[in-house]
């Protein structure tokens, strides 16, 4: 562990074990292979008779396809097959409730990017020339670029998907009693927030091969195979077998390394379906790499949304009552956005306790790329406005920003007004922990009376002003609910033990670089007392390793590592039999490390794990073992729409920025960032300490520099040449503090660390810039151009800025029906057992399902 | 219509045919399977497919072969000499600095060009001589630490020896 991390371990209980290699810092099982270029991502597999493949694309942004001539292309010498919409004519989606994406546009395009044909040729070179060739004429239509438009032209109907007009989805929740909470309070304040959306812009863009083998005996006609970088091998692997019409056992689908995903790589894409049927067509591999332009098209990046906020509090600051409006620019197609929706109003119940709460929340229909999951999915932009806009109201009642956030706390171990189960919560200390190490009040002390600029005492240019900021936020660790409805495992291990002493791992978890497959090697190793060394792993195949769900929703070290721990303990207990007797020791006493197996009141006496699993296998035949996991019942409400949000666990994030705004240029330099992050336990800190740096980092992008821009209908600027991304220039001094209080169901204790930490980064620069400025941006990215137009809009204006953000006008009543629920409605029914059950009740509500309006 | 050229890779001596008009990175990939040289932009942005060409940091998606035949090409396969790693890999695995490890390679090419330059580098060092590698995974300080203690440790072993 390097000195910049300091661990704060507050309390360790006097129960808790020493380990071995839990909370030690260590290389990834992979990076060795990383660091030598071994390492082998999808574009790096190269088959034997391999030819490649692209897609062509829509120059529109909305049209009618009336017809499609590619005679020519496949007149052209090298090119192998063509296929368009009609070959491919079953839809499917990410989520059962979004069934609304075909692998090649039938009738209609309704982006720039959407795909309209592929091709399989023998070299990319003839791809160029051949995607020239392909004639498609278009009616174009006129095209909806945003949440105003898509709302003012109901007419223009986008996606059949749409319940009313271009609206996709509403929703509309109160929980406790919201009218009286305003009554209640002594002020009221209301805010309209902007946050534009961004692409995950992973440094490798996707790619994959398919592999179709022909076999007559197989009344199917033969056996797919698709490596791809996906975060999700197991819902490409359900689309796959649902689109081209195969049955599951039929297709294997395999992520080997993935270069970085953030979400972006969690759909089922056009291009892996397209790929697998080329392959099909041809009986020859077939990959297809996306370049980065079409990373862009491909998208599912973070939604671009329009918020309002109303929320009463007492004079001390305590919270009386917010009310939360949503609104969502989801591009063409439905991706995740359902739960995308959810999710901008779920979480804001779990970070500071409301005791009264509605959320509204809407997604549209653009013709644009389609958004979807990034990095703190749909939890992100409603943060961002919340923390800002409490940073308001405590300027508004003169007190410290620190000290109302310290008033609403959430509490551990209590239920939120929309049901949800906390359990640990290191909010608090995360909170002093940023305070502490920043200096906070030492800052604000330093800077009474010099005129917003702390750092006077330093000679320096007079236009640069300084200023901190603060932000909190939560996080889930891992859904609660599948996206599809099952009562089946969220995840599983197995383990195989050969009698040479290999020990070997099975799970479906994919590393996109978080180190997942190091996870399983830790804390299998940690239970059978042997090295992370000792441990081939074989992950993210759907043919060879029992079913995880895919690394999104910050899911994988907690119920990976809990199926781990469940796989690993059986082979224990069978190795602990024999072990017992062989060394006449009762089985109590045993424990397995450094190799042995050994008596804990005499540690002299040894046996070697090789020859405990030779005389295991004796006994008990071939040693294999499975573990799995779901998440408990009982941790939502029992209402329609409950299954988003609800988790196993919460992480606890906090973060202070200081900036220094040129208020000449409008430039925001983001100085440094301290992050404290609840973590529970650390498997690895350095991995947890990557993770949070990596999601400062990410969140200083958003800030003030990241976004995707339209001109035209067109993505204004799909380069990485124009669209920025932080270098080395800009980044911040980051400094990350892991508070760890271990969680009683986390693996060892452990909690998530790869999408919360970026959620308090966004607010706390923007309140930053405020503390520097005086003047508010109530839009993200924080760019030069609106720093001006608001210190302009300060300056000019005689009494308050004008608001920067326009309001929607929003329909009246919500086109959805309201659902009113009281917490009391779970009394006598909570289970606040901290048991890893397995989900044993299919009746609670899950949200995925088809017909969920 | 392929070309016949000559090019000097990892101290080896390669006789291949290449299409003019590709670039080094494809052709150190597709045609020579030296794939840990990664793509990322196409437009010289992201230094994912940067080599050493005579020893300077280059980004081998702008660079014809055809141009560089005179020349000593080192790729991230030829960092290490028969297994052996360059201390900079192996604080790069040791301290976290690799996640993904798509970015990697290339870092740790300009790295290792900075290193050779200023033994004991400065973080204004580093900044500068890796503004040209995008990272999306680690914010950077996993990798500045890396530096340091590769430095650090080239300055021991320089010592021992």
């Amino acid at each position: 562990m390097s000195k910049q991390h300091m661990l704060n371990k507050p309390e360790t209980p006097a129960s808790q074990p020493a380990y071995r290699v839990i909370g030690t810092p260590r290389p990834k099982v992979d990076a060795y292979a990383k660091v030598t270029g071994r390492a082998l991502y999808a574009d790096d597999i190269m088959l034997p008779r391999m030819v490649y493949g692209r897609l062509l694309r829509s120059p529109h942004p909305h049209a009618r396809i009336l017809s499609i001539d590619a005679s020519r292309a496949l007149a052209l010498p090298g090119v192998l097959a063509v296929i368009t919409g009609e070959d491919l004519p079953r839809k499917y989606g990410i989520l059962p409730s979004s069934q609304d994406e075909y692998a090649l546009a039938i009738e209609k395009v309704r982006y720039v990017g959407d795909p309209v044909a592929a091709v399989a040729a023998l070299d990319p070179d003839i791809l160029d020339e051949a995607l020239k060739l392909i004639h498609v004429e278009y009616e174009v239509l006129p095209a909806l670029m945003s949440i105003d438009e898509a709302l003012a032209h109901p007419e223009n109907k986008i996606n059949d998907e749409a319940r009313i007009g271009n609206i996709h989805k509403a929703v509309s929740y109160e929980f406790g009693e919201v009218e009286a909470g305003f009554a209640a309070a002594d002020y009221v304040r209301e805010d309209w927030f902007y946050y534009e959306g961004n692409n995950h812009a992973p440094m490798e863009e996707h790619a994959c091969v398919a592999s179709w083998e022909p076999n007559p005996a197989d009344p199917v006609g033969g056996r797919l195979t698709l490596w791809s970088s996906t975060q999700t091998p197991h819902y490409v692997h359900r689309e796959l077998s649902k689109v081209l019409n195969l049955p599951r056992s039929h297709v294997r689908v395999i992520a080997p390394n993935v270069g970085g995903g953030f979400g972006g790589k969690s759909d089922p894409f056009s291009h892996e379906i397209c790929a697998c049927e080329l392959s099909r067509r041809i009986a020859r591999p077939v990959k297809i790499t996306c370049t980065r332009e079409e990373v862009f098209l491909n998208h599912r990046g973070r939604h671009p949304v329009k918020m309002w906020i109303k929320t009463g509090v007492k004079r001390d600051g305590t919270l009386t009552a917010m009310h939360f409006r949503s609104f969502l620019d989801g591009g063409a197609y439905g991706s995740y956005g359902i739960a995308t929706t959810y999710y901008t109003g779920a979480l804001q119940t779990v970070t500071y306790k409301l005791p009264a709460y509605k959320f509204e929340g809407m997604r549209l229909f653009t013709n644009k790329p389609p958004c979807g999951p990034k990095r703190g999915h749909g939890t992100t932009q409603p943060r961002y406005a919340v923390e800002v806009h409490l940073d308001k109201i405590a300027r508004d009642l003169g007190i410290d920003p620190v000290e109302l956030r310290r008033r609403n706390l959430i509490e551990p171990y209590t239920r939120t007004v929309n049901g949800l189960r906390v359990t640990s919560c290191a909010l608090g200390e995360c909170l002093d922990a940023v305070v502490e190490r920043s200096g906070w009040y030492d800052f604000h002390r330093g800077k009474s009376g010099l005129n917003g600029n702390a750092a006077s005492e330093k000679t320096e240019h007079p236009a640069i002003r300084r200023g901190i900021g603060i932000a909190a936020s939560s996080y889930i660790c891992g859904a609660g609910k599948p996206i599809y409805w099952n009562d089946l495992p969220h995840s599983a291990v197995q383990i195989r033990l050969d009698r040479g002493g290999g020990v070997t791992v099975y799970c479906g978890a994919t590393d996109i670089g978080q180190g997942s497959t190091s996870v399983l090697a830790y804390v299998v190793a940690e239970e059978l007392g042997i090295e992370p060394e000792d441990i081939h792993l074989e992950t993210a195949d759907t043919t060879l390793t029992p079913v995880d769900l895919g690394s999104y929703s910050s899911r994988v070290t907690f119920m990976a590592g809990n199926a781990a721990i469940g796989a690993a303990r059986r082979l224990k207990e069978q190795l602990f039999a024999v072990a017992a007797e062989h060394l006449r020791v009762p089985v109590e006493r045993l424990q397995a490390g450094g190799g042995v197996i050994y008596d804990e009141s005499d540690p002299g006496t040894t046996l070697p794990f090789v020859l405990a699993i030779e005389l295991s296998e004796a006994r008990f035949g071939a040693l294999v073992s499975s573990g799995s996991y779901a998440p408990p019942e009982g941790i939502s409400g029992n209402y329609k729409g409950s299954g988003v949000g609800p988790s196993p666990a919460y992480s606890y994030s906090t973060c202070v920025a200081q900036v220094a705004v040129d208020v000449e240029t409008g430039e925001v330099n983001v100085e440094k960032l301290w992050l404290a992050h609840d973590v529970g336990q650390s498997i690895n800190p350095l991995l947890v300490a990557g993770q949070v740096e990596g999601g400062a980092y990410m969140g200083y992008g958003e800030a003030v520099m990241e976004q995707q821009v339209f001109r035209k209908g067109r993505h204004k600027i799909p380069s990485l040449l124009d669209y920025k991304l932080p270098t080395t220039l800009d980044t911040p001094e980051i400094e990350t503090i892991l508070i760890e209080i271990p969680d009683r169901e986390g693996p060892f204790g452990g909690k998530e660390a790869g999408q919360g930490p970026l959620n308090p980064v966004i607010p706390a620069i923007a309140n930053a810039v405020y503390d520097a400025t005086g003047a508010r941006i109530d839009e993200v990215p924080i760019t030069p151009d609106k720093v001006l137009k608001a210190l302009k809009a300060a300056s000019t204006a005689t009494g308050a800025a004008r608001p920067q953000v326009a309001p929607i006008q929003a329909p009246s009543p919500w086109p959805t029906r309201l659902v009113k629920w009281q917490p009391e409605a779970l009394d006598g029914a909570q289970d606040m057992s901290d048991e890893h059950m397995q989900n044993a009740d299919a009746s609670s509500s899950i949200v995925m399902k088809g017909g969920q309006s | 219509m392929r070309e016949l050229i000559t090019l000097h890779v990892n101290g080896e001596r390669r006789e291949i045919a290449v299409a003019p008009h590709h670039t080094l990175l494809e052709v150190l990939r597709e045609d020579l399977g030296l794939i840990g040289t990664r793509h990322g932009c196409e437009l010289g942005e992201c230094g994912a497919c940067t080599v050493l060409i005579d020893g300077l940091p280059s980004l081998s998606c702008l660079v014809l072969p055809i141009e560089v035949q005179e020349s000593e090409i080192t790729t991230i396969e030829g960092v290490e000499a028969n297994g052996q790693l360059h201390p900079l890999q192996e604080t790069f695995a040791e301290l976290g600095a690799a996640q993904c490890g798509y970015c990697t390679p290339g870092i740790l090419l300009s790295g290792i060009a900075l290193l050779r330059d200023h033994p004991q580098p400065t973080r204004e060092q580093m900044k500068e001589a890796l503004a040209g590698n995008l990272c999306r995974c680690t914010g950077y300080t996993k990798i500045y630490e890396a530096v340091e203690a590769a430095a650090g440790r080239m300055a021991e072993r320089r010592d021992a020896q």
